[in-house]
């Protein structure tokens, strides 16, 4: 048995392209949820709220220091419990965010702190609303510049989609995997996700440290 | 933080509708620092008044104080003949809620040492931002005023750029426009040209001065520049460890000042006996 | 209610033995591979440059789970005979936390000053002399933090190994616990989110003292520091 038919390689592709468009769909629709829960988050985290900030940080510490796969585990096991019963994909994309909306809360908060002290004074100085500080003073000051960290986050969510498998999801790998058993050919299966993921994910990166480079210039 | 104060007990200092600012007995202390040492201060309407002294000294923190950015430990501070970290309640004087002091506020405008433009809004935008949402102008008037402001400062074809693309200079003198687009009673400014390089300093200077001789502003001024204090103001304070060493017109404190202390620090500033 | 915690905590500390040792062979590896790795970027030779280069962006670029699979199924069919599960799990995260290693020595050998190469080359010490005895010491302590993050990301990808039925301790909550007891499994499972909050303790806790040593070796203290450059600047 040879160790590579590219026969075999180009037959599977199109089982491996449909898995690779539910790779994508759970990390934008993870993304989504992480970026804009991340910054709910770090706001919270910030306002000084008695219970709420606290809660929030051991939350925030408790969810980045154990594993996603777990976490995967606990929302599709734990929801039905509750009542809500969800399809794997939905469980696992909202494990996904919230996980990542951990990530994403300490670079907002990274960057709201990078803010000069003398931008919320001159605010102060000029009496300006405070809800007007963050929309038209801190945020558009914050946000660009951590772009680059947040597109790290987007990508290395990306790279963790596949533990979604754990749960029956028919991403990438997990249609890797179930064509890999059915043949008892790992090697091609494996090799062509692999390939798939690096596609994607070094283009990104490397756009990502273009970003950072400007970003850096521009401040 | 709780805020300690005399007045708590009942004995509040009278409120003085003549002078526009006043400081009574106001202690101030970062730790164990004590920066300000029960001061007593006023400021007349239109009068203009130099801050100086040593680093160190508590004049930054009393500009600070009335622009709300710090709070006294203990004291009273009042503005236009109002209380301005306290409020009336019943008789006697509470810690001022959030809505107060912004009202109060509203009087006094600032400019600092480092000009604090918001560089994510074009140089007419940081003008109008204020006035549109704290003071309820419309879009139109709050241009219109800004770009004449922009005039009065000799920038007006900057309206459009960002405050980066502007020297040192420039964005002063657009953070002064800031400030009085706010049409404050009292103008703060903290070392305005002390991040300037030398030969912008003449630029902003000269625009103070502008704003001094043709406005009724009360400026209350904490500044290195001598020239400029001489030129501008009613009253020179000068400062040292948290309490004013002495107080006189310029003529008198810059050419026959009455304490060794000025004198040392005039020398050393100045370097004439 | 408590029988049943104890009894959970039993089984899953069942797989403790196997966690540990993934995670600590892991990180023993992925060390080396970081220096290795690290050190091969900023390499004279463009090959080492190169073949580095390419082992740090292939490594981060793929996903872990894919390497998992890879290395577990794929791998044996190329090579001919079968690895014993729990090397190739070391292998695994070893392998792909290097690859972020690698950078971590990378920045933090390039953010040494300029100027302490400079002396190293003025006191003629050979290249291998100046990155152990001068640079890397003073690299080693701004490394302690991101590596410590770095361990901890890899005690998390542990669990992984679950998923090649390798009975860590997630394996033995989803596989063993769960099945038989899927209306405690938020007891079950926030019992083993715990045990991984232990373990990521304990690692910070090693790596703090790890910090402190590495700190000692280049004498963290006005005086010290100020000796040492003395030394180095000597003999220009």
């Amino acid at each position: 048995m040879d160790a590579w038919e590219w026969e075999y390689a180009f037959s599977i592709l199109p089982d491996l392209l449909r898995g690779l468009l539910v790779t994508f769909q759970a990390t934008v629709l993870g993304s989504a949820l992480a970026l804009a829960l991340g910054l709910v988050l770090a706001l919270v985290r910030r306002s000084g709220l008695p219970i709420l900030s606290q809660g929030t940080w051991a939350f925030i510490e408790l969810v980045r220091s154990t594993p996603l796969l777990v976490q995967i585990y606990f929302v599709y096991n734990i929801l039905p419990q509750f009542g809500i019963t969800l399809n794997s994909l939905t469980a696992g994309v909202l494990a996904l965010g919230v996980h990542y909306a951990t990530y994403t809360a300490e670079v907002y908060r990274a960057g709201i702190d990078a803010v000069p002290r003398g931008q919320w004074e001159a605010a102060t100085a000029l009496s300006l609303p405070s809800s007007r500080v963050w929309t038209g003073v801190v945020l558009p000051q914050a946000v660009p510049r951590v772009l680059p960290a947040l597109g790290n986050c987007v990508i290395s969510m990306y790279k963790e989609v596949p533990l979604l498998l754990s749960i029956g999801v028919l991403d990438l790998v997990g249609r890797a995997r179930e064509v890999a058993s059915d043949s008892f050919r790992p090697v091609e299966p494996y090799t062509l996700a692999g390939l798939f993921f690096l596609l994607l994910s070094y283009p990104a990166a490397v756009l990502v440290r273009r970003l950072e480079r400007r970003v850096g210039i521009a401040h | 933080m709780a805020s300690h104060t005399d007045t708590e007990t009942g004995e509040a200092a009278a409120l003085d509708g003549g002078a526009q600012i006043r400081f009574d007995k106001v202690v101030k202390q970062f730790g164990d620092n004590v920066v300000l040492r029960e001061l007593d201060f006023s400021v007349q309407p239109g009068e203009r008044v130099c801050l100086i002294g040593p680093s160190g000294s508590g004049k930054t923190t009393i500009l600070r104080l009335l622009m709300t950015l710090e709070r006294a430990n203990s004291g009273t501070i009042q503005v236009c003949g109002q209380y301005l970290t306290h409020m009336e309640r019943g008789g006697k004087l509470v810690s001022a809620n959030e809505k107060h002091l912004r009202e109060v506020r509203k009087r006094i405008g600032m400019v600092f040492q480092q000009f604090n433009l918001f560089p994510n809004m074009k140089v007419l935008q940081n003008l109008t931002e204020a006035p549109v949402r704290v003071l309820g102008e419309s879009k139109a008037e709050a241009e219109q005023k800004g770009m004449e402001l922009l005039e009065l400062v000799g920038l007006a074809e900057k309206a459009g750029a960002h405050p980066s693309q502007l020297s040192g200079g420039q964005q002063q003198r657009v953070a002064i426009a800031r400030a009085l687009a706010m049409e404050p009673d009292v103008l703060l400014l903290d070392e305005v040209t002390s991040a300037l390089d030398p030969e912008l300093v003449a630029g902003v200077l000269g625009l103070l001065k502008d704003i001094a001789n043709s406005t009724d502003i009360t400026m209350l001024c904490v500044t290195h520049e001598m020239g400029f204090a001489r030129d501008v103001s009613d009253r020179v304070l000068m400062f040292d460890k948290g309490v004013v060493v002495e107080e006189a017109p310029p003529e008198k404190l810059f050419n026959a000042p009455d304490h060794q202390r000025t004198r040392d620090f005039l020398q050393a500033i100045l370097g004439r006996s | 209610m408590f029988d049943d915690l104890t009894r959970f905590l039993a089984i899953l500390t069942e797989g403790v033995a196997t966690t540990v040792f993934v995670t600590v062979g892991g990180i023993i590896l992925a060390t080396v591979m970081s220096f290795v790795a690290g050190l091969c970027m900023l390499s004279r030779s463009t090959s080492l440059r190169v073949v580095s280069r390419i082992y740090v962006e292939v490594w981060r670029g793929t996903s872990e789970v894919v390497q998992l699979f890879w290395i577990f199924f794929a791998l044996p069919v190329l090579i001919g005979f079968q690895l014993v599960p729990l090397w190739a799990g070391v292998l695994v995260l070893g392998i792909n936390h290097g690859a972020y290693g690698a950078e971590i020595v990378r920045g933090a050998v390039q953010a040494v000053p300029r100027a302490q190469y400079e002396g190293a080359i003025a006191l003629n010490f050979t290249p291998a002399q100046r990155i152990l005895r001068v640079i890397l010491p003073q690299a080693l302590v701004e490394m302690v933090p991101p590596f410590n993050n770095l361990f901890i990301q890899l005690l998390k990808g542990s669990a992984l190994v679950s998923l090649v039925f390798l009975e860590d301790i997630t394996y033995q909550a989803t596989e063993v616990l769960l099945p038989t007891n899927s209306r405690q499994a938020f007891t079950i499972l926030l019992l083993l989110l715990m045990l991984y909050l232990v373990l990521s303790v304990l690692i910070t806790a090693v790596m703090r003292r790890v910090e402190r040593r590495a700190a000692a070796l280049v004498g963290r203290g006005p005086s010290a520091e100020a000796s040492d450059r003395a030394a180095l600047m000597g003999g220009v």
